[in-house]
């Protein structure tokens, strides 16, 4: 697909400088920190970064399932349709949630409840908002597992999650996830716990069915190679906010910010000649300590005086346009040295 | 599809559990077996001990006072149990008896239960000054012994069936709150309550659908251990005189009228209490297997049998070796 298509539709889903905090024993963390992001119909931006980066909270926090009191959004907004989520009551949230965006978790045994057969759970949907009754829940829910291809869907409606490997448990997730045509899907992770041929698998079905439903896509990873496969637009993460965005070429092939250069120098390559895999030195800050200047500066090779001082803006780059951007003071010297 | 199914069941992940797969369990289990035998058999004299009594329940002889067992009658049928003092039909008095401790054990469970769960749900899934209100009054119940409570209530507004059910409501329904709130805090946080939430479930169905269903296997085996500590309790109470009042029947009041004779009439206290004890050990073992019966991801175990289920976990593998 074409930016230019992009332009002109409007945003599905936008999040608007959002930030979420988490009341601790050791004091309050900042999950996440002025967070944006836009998704459009049929558009699969990605979010990218290493665990505790805060890319699950915001998911969570658009679907508000973060865990209260301990969690609270400190500020931004979320709008799905230009309707502002976080001012609305619970009840008209619940309305938008399963109807218009959708969820699938990373760990579909524990996603699933244990004690419901799996055409209930898929059933649930129809149930909940379209006042179904149990029969013909169950009846769209065998369409639903036939669509993502459960074999034997008619006997395999009335099996428990326990009774399902880990693929075909991801696939009654997936199921119960599109049940309603949801506009925009949020999949955290949905691949993490599974094999390779697996996740393959997994990635190619919600491909089709993206397309399918021209759904916008919020594809939530660690893991480049998934993620390089379908993402349109991709976002990267680090500690909690926004480092790097552009498109999934621009991002790859050049990135603007020393982070995402790590990531990508440190895949193995089978194009390129063989050198030693080149590790990103040290580790991820600890939540609950704040860190003077740039997050990474810690373990940034291109790191200068202002890095530990001055806390780089998330910043246009050259003439790529609004969605091209990057929270480096030296943006400009690493896009044009990688 | 070239996915394998890695763990559970053999038979292609599923045992068919049925009434037949139930049945022939159950006969490999003789313990169990004889459990479930005896507490049908219970439950039928206890229902219909009115239609089945041998003699008059109610009825005095003075020719036949605490007369053995096997004692020939005036009506043809033997005293199969003997007689009490009064002269009465033993085995008659023990299946009325049986009629009012049962179903005082089973209604006593019922209450308690469900004001204990409803207790438990609310302080355990909305926490905050819910949940410090009600345990605090927990724990508060939780200290007064029971026996105590129940002899103190039942003093002050009289014995009774009714008063008696609630009583032994009163001093039970706390440990019900405290395990529906243990595993409501366990289970709130579980991503599937999340998944709930994320596709629209308000709380009352999160709390109906999702929550409550996953204790209900560990509730019913605890409701059933508390129908037998009911009815010890009710047989204790009426044995002190403070729940049911004689004429009526209970076993523990049987067991009181034979105390005075157990040197001269075994029998008296002997049935009665054979009653209580084989009652209370039949539920302790049924519960032991409704717990297994009702966990979905174990049953298959009993179903198939300690022999199959065996060489099934050290052929492929079973659930626990799930990573």
């Amino acid at each position: 697909m074409s930016d230019q298509l992009f332009k002109t539709v409007a945003p599905l889903l936008e999040v608007d400088n959002l930030s979420v905090e988490f009341q601790t024993m050791e004091g309050v963390v900042r999950a996440v920190t002025g967070l944006s992001y836009a998704v459009k119909a049929g558009e699969t931006i990605a979010i990218l970064g290493e665990s505790g980066s805060g890319k699950s909270v915001s998911a969570e926090a658009v679907l508000g399932i973060i865990d209260a009191p301990a969690g609270r959004i400190t500020s931004g907004t979320i709008r799905f349709n230009g309707q502002e989520l976080l001012r609305m009551s619970p009840k008209e949230r619940s309305r938008i949630n399963g109807e218009h965006v959708a969820m699938i978790f990373q760990d579909a045994l524990a996603a699933l409840n244990p004690s419901q057969t799996v055409g209930d759970q898929i059933g649930e949907m129809f149930r909940l908002h379209r006042g179904m009754g149990r029969r013909e829940a169950f009846m769209r829910a065998i369409e639903l597992m036939d669509k993502v291809r459960i074999p034997a869907a008619a006997q395999r409606v009335h099996a428990y999650p326990h009774e399902f490997s880990g693929g075909m448990r991801q696939r009654v997730m997936i199921a119960s996830a599109i049940a309603l045509d949801p506009e925009v899907l949020i999949a955290d992770e949905p691949t993490t716990a599974l094999d390779v041929t697996v996740q393959a698998q997994i990635m190619e079905l919600l491909g089709e069915l993206q397309s399918e439903g021209n759904m916008g896509l919020v594809l939530i990873s660690h893991d480049l190679g998934v993620v390089a496969d379908v993402a349109d637009r991709v976002l990267v993460m680090y500690a909690g906010r926004a480092v790097e965005q552009g498109t999934l070429r621009e991002v790859y092939r050049t990135p603007a910010h020393p982070y995402t250069a790590g990531l990508i120098n440190s895949i193995p390559r089978l194009d390129r000649p063989s050198h030693r895999l080149q590790p990103i030195e040290g580790t991820p800050p600890s939540p609950h300590t704040t860190i003077a200047g740039c997050p990474f500066h810690p373990r940034c090779p291109w790191r200068i005086k202002i890095c530990t001082e001055a806390l780089p803006a998330m910043e246009q780059i050259g003439a790529h346009g609004p969605d091209r951007a990057s929270a480096c003071h030296r943006k400009n010297e690493v896009l044009l040295h990688v | 599809m070239t996915e394998s199914t890695d763990e559970g069941p053999p038979h292609n992940g599923k045992v068919h559990f049925g009434f037949r797969t139930i049945m022939a369990g159950l006969l490999r289990d003789p313990v169990t077996l004889f459990a479930c035998l005896f507490l049908a058999f219970l439950a039928i004299v206890a229902v219909f001990a009115p239609w089945l009594v041998p003699h008059d329940p109610m009825a005095q002889s003075l020719a036949l006072r605490n007369r053995p067992p096997l004692t020939p009658s005036e009506n043809g049928f033997l005293h199969l149990l003997g007689t009490d003092a009064l002269g009465r039909d033993l085995l008659s008095r023990l299946m009325m008896g049986a009629q009012v401790s049962v179903s005082i054990g089973v209604l006593g469970a019922v209450v308690s239960g469900s004001f204990g769960v409803i207790m438990g749900l609310i302080a355990g899934y909305y926490r905050g000054w819910a949940d410090d209100l009600i345990m605090r009054f927990v724990d508060v119940m939780l200290g007064f012994p029971t026996l105590l409570v129940a002899l103190f209530v039942l003093f002050v507004v009289g014995g009774g069936y009714v008063n008696l059910v609630l009583v032994l409501a009163l001093t039970r329904w706390m440990i019900y709150a405290r395990v529906t709130r243990g595993m409501t805090l366990a289970l709130r946080e579980e991503p599937f309550v999340d998944g709930a939430r994320a596709v629209g479930a308000g709380d009352f169905r999160i709390i109906t659908r999702h929550i409550l269903p996953n204790l209900l296997a560990p509730l019913l085996v605890l409701a059933t251990l508390e129908v037998a500590r009911l009815i010890l309790a009710e047989s204790a109470l009426s044995f002190l005189g403070f729940g049911i009042q004689p004429p009526a029947s209970s076993w523990g009041l049987e067991v009181s009228g034979g105390r005075s004779y157990i040197t001269t009439a075994w029998w008296l206290v002997s049935f009665s209490g054979a009653a209580i004890f084989l009652t209370a050990l039949s539920l302790n073992l049924f519960a032991t297997w409704l717990r297994a019966l009702s966990d979905p991801v174990q049953r298959w175990r009993w179903l198939l049998g300690k022999k199959v289920a065996v060489a099934v976990m050290n052929g492929t593998g079973g659930p626990e070796h799930r990573t």
